[in-house]
């Protein structure tokens, strides 16, 4: 007894024997639960297994830009139209909200005060309303469009109705490839002057236009080429054909719906980010950047931002996150995302719930954790480097 | 601590271990039954908030059987995918919820459908300003169809049979369907025809809408239970024939207790008069006498639902008796 009592007092036997016991209950609670599963779906003879992954899927998925899709592909497919769908949305939900969430978090500093006021009235609008809601609003807003047969439409190129936005699709010909090729050879060409101007200014003081040289570069001089070479694109019209357009590209409601909800959700937690993050760095920095005669939008661009974005970046890799888990919500209007069609279709048509759940949350996980991890090592560059 | 694992070890195997249905519906009160989300003549509210329609009556015949209550039910939605999980959780006793009977929901999903109330098949709806008059010339039109059903996968057959293209558009319930095709968003809306009746009944204008005349499967809907317990699968199942039964045999709500004085021994043992089947199902001897006494035999509650004098308009057709040109036919009670 005495012994036992010497024992718990060692704070370090302590420590490891609870934390110990706490992993021990946690593992025999999961087993409890598998075993438990695996019981319960025996008893009431529900197959289990991955064979379904490669069965027919049996239904057609009508948005799926990147993968011809038909209804004699597999489930696995499914998923793969699935994951391409959601990184799609958040993809561009991410990008799209960082820029208007930059904007309406500068804005708010300002000192105009009816711009002011208007990021302000829109960041705490869109911030207290529920995401779900916010989707639904849009894509009814949507829905109400004029019908396919009266669109809107521009210079008989652009039709917008309540099926989406038409436009014309580029075809790309033969010797397109050499303008990807001047494109490519651009972007090197501009990285190491970037890096040559640099290491230049570093040597002599002496500054070189990177921005707009850079700009000639992948810009002017590819399409120069491109008019040199006879123009080898052409466009496929949209044209209205039975029910529907026929040809052309469309941006489909779903989408836009689900784009717009999330961008503008987002970027009023951004924008609240953004504002911290700049109103972090002291007045002091300011001002003492301002007395080197530093010109306005250099102060911002070489003083304020890069420190003002170590406390940026943290929470915003949290909300690319938010973002991307968000748009799980895209079974609201049918956009066909991870959970719509693999986790949703799938999963009723073929009943294995819990095979489909363990893959979308291990999708899930590995975008998230992808994310986090390119957010690291971003918001490591941008420390302080102490020297 | 050994008493308390012990506890805990008990505890969570319990779970696993379940007594009888019918027991556990005794037990508890009441009947928990998996209906639509609003499908006017087969589940919805009515104008007083009580579920009415034939799947209801169905659920409320179950009720009655076990109960002798109509009113000992409590009906709990569910949408086309969550329907599944809902009852292999044992969230709900039974479905009767438009539930086609498939060969992989009988077998793979471990459930057991007991009968069929309503035999339907899948048709389109259009607005007659198309002026399509057959799902042929469909080539290249928007569908609007309910994700997760059995008419999802029968699209998908019937555009590729006839080698027409089509885009689908996935929706959840019916009533985003409806909000779809009204505005337009799709062409046409597609699912079982009784539910696009039941669509068309709920228009501003129900003329400006066409049915198209090609029904493109079989839908056999009937109730479901979990697949294993087959006496509580007996229960529903003889509920349902009961009031095949009665109406095969001319005994109504109305002429029930003037019946039980009949000289047919078929109805003197469906009214428990004669025999013993309500001890053989764990029942009170009435029991099938109480459904036709509060709930009526098939017949009524398919017109009161969804006959021909309901917005609904849907005629007997297959759901005559097999005697009057019908399918619906149930085994002999004896």
């Amino acid at each position: 007894m005495r012994s036992n009592l010497n024992f718990f007092s060692d704070e370090k036997f302590r420590s490891i024997f609870f934390q110990t016991l706490v992993i021990g209950l946690f593992a025999l609670g999961i087993f409890f639960i598998v075993q438990t599963t695996g019981y319960n779906l025996e008893k009431r003879n529900i197959a289990t297994g991955w064979r379904f992954l490669s069965d027919p899927a049996g239904f057609d998925i009508s948005f799926s830009p990147f993968i011809d899709f038909k209804s004699t592909d597999t489930h696995l497919d499914v998923y793969f139209v699935g994951v391409l769908n959601t990184l799609l949305v958040s993809f561009c939900g991410c990008i799209a909200a960082t820029i208007l969430g930059f904007l309406v978090g500068i804005i708010r500093l300002s000192s105009n005060w009816l711009l002011v006021r208007v990021a302000y009235i829109y960041v705490e609008f869109t911030r207290n309303v529920p995401l779900l809601l916010q989707i639904i609003l849009w894509y009814s807003i949507l829905i109400q469009l004029p019908r396919v047969k009266q669109s809107l439409e521009f210079a008989d190129t652009f039709f917008i109705s309540n099926r989406g936005i038409y436009s014309p699709r580029p075809i790309f010909e033969s010797g397109f490839s050499y303008i990807f090729i001047a494109i490519i050879l651009a972007l090197i060409s501009s990285f190491l002057l970037r890096r040559w101007a640099k290491k230049r200014q570093d040597e002599t003081g002496k500054q070189f236009p990177v921005l707009s040289s850079a700009f000639g570069l992948i810009i002017i001089a590819p399409l120069l080429l491109f008019f040199i070479i006879g123009s080898p694109m052409s466009f496929d019209y949209p044209a209205l054909k039975g029910f529907n357009f026929k040809g052309g590209m469309v941006i489909r409601p779903e989408f836009i719906a689900m784009f717009l909800a999330l961008t503008i959700y987002t970027a009023a937690f951004i924008s609240e980010t953004v504002r911290s993050g700049i109103l972090s760095v002291t007045k002091g920095q300011r001002e003492a950047s301002a007395s080197l005669g530093l010109k306005k939008s250099w102060i911002m661009r070489l003083i304020i931002i890069p420190q003002a974005l170590r406390v940026i970046v943290p929470p915003l890799t949290s909300q690319y996150l938010n973002l991307t888990k968000n748009s799980s919500l895209g079974i609201a209007v049918g956009y066909a995302d991870l959970v719509h069609g693999f986790g949703g279709i799938s999963l009723n048509q073929t009943g294995q719930a819990i095979e489909c759940m363990v893959i979308v949350m291990a999708t899930y996980l590995t975008i998230s954790l992808t994310i986090s991890v390119f957010m690291n090592i971003y918001n490591r560059s941008i420390q302080f480097k102490e020297k | 601590m050994k008493k308390l694992l012990s506890i805990l070890a008990v505890s969570v195997f319990a779970f696993t271990v379940n007594a009888g249905t019918l027991d556990d519906v005794k037990n508890r009160g009441f009947l928990k039954c998996g209906v639509t989300t609003g499908l006017a003549g087969f589940a919805a509210p009515d104008d007083s908030g009580e579920w009415a329609g034939l799947d209801a009556d169905m659920c409320r015949a179950v009720a009655v059987a076990v109960f002798g209550d109509r009113s000992k039910v409590e009906f709990i939605t569910t949408t086309g995918k969550s329907r599944f999980p809902t009852l292999a959780s044992g969230e709900v006793d039974m479905l009767a919820r438009n539930t086609t009977w498939t060969i992989s929901r009988d077998v793979n999903l471990g459930f057991e459908f007991v009968g069929v109330n309503f035999y339907d098949g899948q048709g389109f709806m259009i607005p007659s300003s198309l002026g399509v008059s057959s799902a042929t010339e469909l080539d290249g039109a928007t569908v609007c169809i309910q994700t997760g059903t059995t008419t999802e996968l029968n699209l998908a057959d019937f555009f590729r049979l006839n080698g027409i293209s089509y885009e689908a558009l996935p929706i959840e319930t019916n009533d985003e369907g409806k909000e779809n095709l009204f505005a337009g968003r799709c062409d046409v809306y597609t699912t079982d025809a009784s539910g696009l009746s039941s669509t068309r009944a709920a228009a501003a204008d129900p003329s400006k809408w066409l049915v198209l005349p090609e029904i493109i499967s079989k839908e056999p809907l009937g109730p479901l239970v979990r697949h294993g317990d087959h006496q509580w699968g007996d229960v529903v199942r003889w509920s349902l024939n009961a009031m095949i039964i009665a109406e095969e045999l001319g005994v109504s709500s109305e002429n029930v207790d003037a019946s039980k004085s009949s000289n047919v021994p078929e109805i003197l043992r469906l009214l428990g008069v004669e025999g013993s089947y309500g001890e053989m199902l764990e029942l009170a001897p009435d029991w099938a006498y109480q459904i036709i006494k509060q709930i009526g035999n098939y017949s009524e509650s398919y017109e009161a639902n969804v006959g021909p004098d309901t917005p609904l308009e849907i005629a007997r057709g297959l759901n005559a008796l097999w005697t009057q040109g019908g399918i619906l036919y149930a085994p002999p009670f004896r």
